[in-house]
């Protein structure tokens, strides 16, 4: 899992504020610098599916967020006929309780998309810096993180949000943390283990030896040099975040009527879909799309930068 | 190889020790009131305290979960609040539909997957390749539920109406007598499988027929076949193993959604039901059962890839 020598990733911080350290440390290191964040952006958009990827996230992120200002109805008022057939008021019909299904589809996705990328900013900054932290010192502080984490791996994701959720009820909150609560561990193995690989090489050993701080060493000199791995795992834990957070949703444990998501807008209308199909088939393609477009753009991305896209959990 | 069995089991017995902890925790020793929780916000004060009374909700936590972790050892497993029934004879029948489910999904997805990603090594890079490999990013991407209802749009509507779309399994009549309802469910959950599987079958083909051994058969004169056979397939043997029981892993948090999209009355489909209802008893015995699931299976995963793989059985990790 540590990303190839040939093609680590620079930060523009230490690009600038590292260079003369850097070029003193390790020389064979320079070219890293010439391969910046934008070469690497350049060679991943290269990759069709990087490009058919980003389309696709974009398409929907736009629904979630813009939908509402287009959408032509209140989308919690009745204005029909339960399962009305699309036609005169309504673009699609009218769902369960005789709301526009538009409307209700326009408003649905924004939630679950905002807390997917809060909790997996959330989940995969804490997985980082524990990472960083177990990888960088090592010894028993290192192994202390590491298995205490583990803990968390005894629980598939799902039951573990779950069994919070069940006596605390649930809240948009609640549903973050415990998102972001099954991130943490396989993002801190991937930086774990990539830290240990980076810690061992000469120019982090000469910065120790020339007594450049600790936390300098570790925002300076290691985080810069598993940007890649991290990116790709962020871009992985993102499509679980979305795939988590909708099926909370679907179960019933996302907003309540009479507010909407698309997870919850599919269990509502899932016992009449052969009646009227709009209200599952519209939010059911909305989240296939964004998470295909979003496994595509991190897929193109590691094979942009090398590093193999091992999948768990 | 006996010495690292014996870790990872006590590894394991100490996983199962915390994840007790946190079940009991996460239910019953959390800020949330299960008195209120149960008999709502306009309960008597005196009725919450003889609920208390009943369920020795009034303990010092360690002695209630001492209690706890006692019974659910000796398989008392209390009393549904819901219901009033036993919970082990309520979810006795729904434990063994799943195992069904699981069982199933097991016996197709395995060699379906072994078989693909063969085909998908040897023409690497071909269309098979290609259109395998879309395929399975397509499919892992999707939330489980979003499969599950993808399949009932195809296979249970105007499009082709050959299957049913919900499984309310008649629990008077044997399971194996009602097998088309278990078909939709299956299927999402061997789909859901197939792209790890796959993906690992096809890395370690790859890298076998790129092997020197696989070149020096191929020097011999031998047949591709017999090549790929009995020379490169014995080596998958061990990382197959690792992924098939990580997926069985997996499966133990797939169910809970499949089978409330198919309503179908397993585990999973008593797990969501009792945490909507806050059937507090019901709800700590599926997420230990769950639990104890995931964690015997991952346990399972270490041991068997170290015995099927022959570099690694000298070790004493």
């Amino acid at each position: 899992m540590t990303p190839p020598d040939d093609i680590a990733v620079a930060t523009p911080a230490s690009a600038t504020t590292g260079t003369a350290r850097k070029r003193n440390a390790a020389p064979p290191r320079k070219q890293q610098s010439a391969d910046g964040v934008r070469a690497v952006l350049r060679r991943t958009l290269r990759l069709r599916g990087a490009r058919v990827g980003l389309v696709l996230m974009l398409v929907v992120m736009a629904i979630a967020f813009l939908g509402p200002l287009f959408s032509p109805h209140d989308p919690t008022a009745t204005i029909g006929s339960p399962y009305a057939l699309p036609g005169g008021d309504t673009l699609l019909g009218t769902e369960l309780l005789g709301r526009d299904v538009l409307s209700r589809f326009l408003h649905g996705g924004a939630v679950i998309l905002l807390l997917s990328l809060l909790a997996t900013v959330v989940g995969a900054g804490t997985g980082m810096l524990l990472g960083l932290v177990a990888g960088y010192r090592r010894g028993v502080r290192g192994e202390l993180i590491m298995r205490s984490l583990d803990v968390v791996l005894s629980f598939p994701p799902l039951l573990l949000a779950l069994l919070f959720m069940s006596l605390l009820g649930t809240s948009p909150l609640l549903v973050l943390l415990t998102v972001a609560i099954s991130h943490v561990p396989y993002v801190a193995r991937i930086v774990e283990s990539s830290t240990l690989a980076v810690t061992g090489r000469g120019f982090v050993q000469y910065c120790e030896m020339i007594g450049v701080p600790r936390r300098r060493i570790l925002t300076g000199e290691i985080l810069p040099s598993i940007v890649a791995p991290l990116t790709v795992q962020f871009g992985l834990r993102l499509t679980y975040s979305i795939s988590l957070i909708a099926s909370l949703a679907y179960l019933g444990f996302g907003r309540q009527d009479p507010a909407v998501d698309w997870g919850m807008m599919i269990s509502q209308n899932q016992s009449n879909v052969v009646g009227s199909p709009w209200p599952v088939l519209l939010p059911v393609l909305a989240i296939t799309i964004v998470t295909v477009g979003a496994n595509l753009l991190t897929d193109s991305f590691g094979r942009a930068v090398g590093v193999d896209l091992g999948r768990e959990g | 190889m006996v010495k690292m069995i014996l870790w990872r089991s006590v590894y394991a017995v100490a996983s199962l020790f915390v994840v007790s902890v946190i079940v009991f925790a996460a239910t019953q020793a959390l800020p949330g009131d299960a008195a209120v929780a149960k008999l709502g916000k306009n309960a008597t004060p005196a009725a919450l305290e003889s609920f208390r009374q009943l369920y020795h909700l009034n303990d010092p936590l360690p002695t209630q979960y001492v209690n706890w972790l006692g019974n659910i050892l000796q398989g008392r497993l209390g009393v549904s609040f819901a219901t009033g029934f036993p919970v082990g004879s309520l979810i006795g029948d729904q434990v063994a539909n799943s195992l069904v489910l699981i069982a199933a999904t097991v016996v197709i997805a395995v060699p379906l997957a072994v078989v693909l990603g063969i085909l998908t090594a040897i023409r690497r890079d071909r269309a098979t390749d290609h259109i395998s490999s879309v395929l399975m990013l397509v499919i892992s991407a999707l939330p489980e539920f979003v499969l599950g209802v993808a399949l009932v749009l195809l296979f249970a509507t105007n499009v082709s109406q050959v299957l049913p779309a919900v499984s309310p399994v008649d629990p008077s009549r044997s399971i194996f007598q009602q097998l088309d309802l278990i078909v939709l469910p299956t299927l999402t959950l061997v789909l859901l499988v197939l792209p790890y599987v796959v993906r690992t079958v096809r890395a370690c083909m790859i890298e076998a027929l790129e092997s020197e051994y696989v070149t020096m058969a191929r020097l011999k004169g031998m047949s591709e076949r017999r090549v790929v056979l009995r020379h490169a397939l014995p080596n998958m043997a061990g990382p197959t193993f690792q992924v098939v029981a990580q997926s069985l892993a997996y499966l133990a948090g797939g169910v809970v959604v499949v089978e409330s999209v198919f309503q179908f009355p397993g585990i999973g489909q008593a797990f969501v039901s009792s945490v909507l209802s806050r059937d507090l008893p019901v709800i700590q015995a599926v997420a230990m059962l769950l639990a104890v699931f995931y964690v015997l299976v991952n346990l399972l995963a270490d041991i068997g890839t170290v015995a099927m793989t022959p570099t690694m059985r000298g070790g004493t990790r």
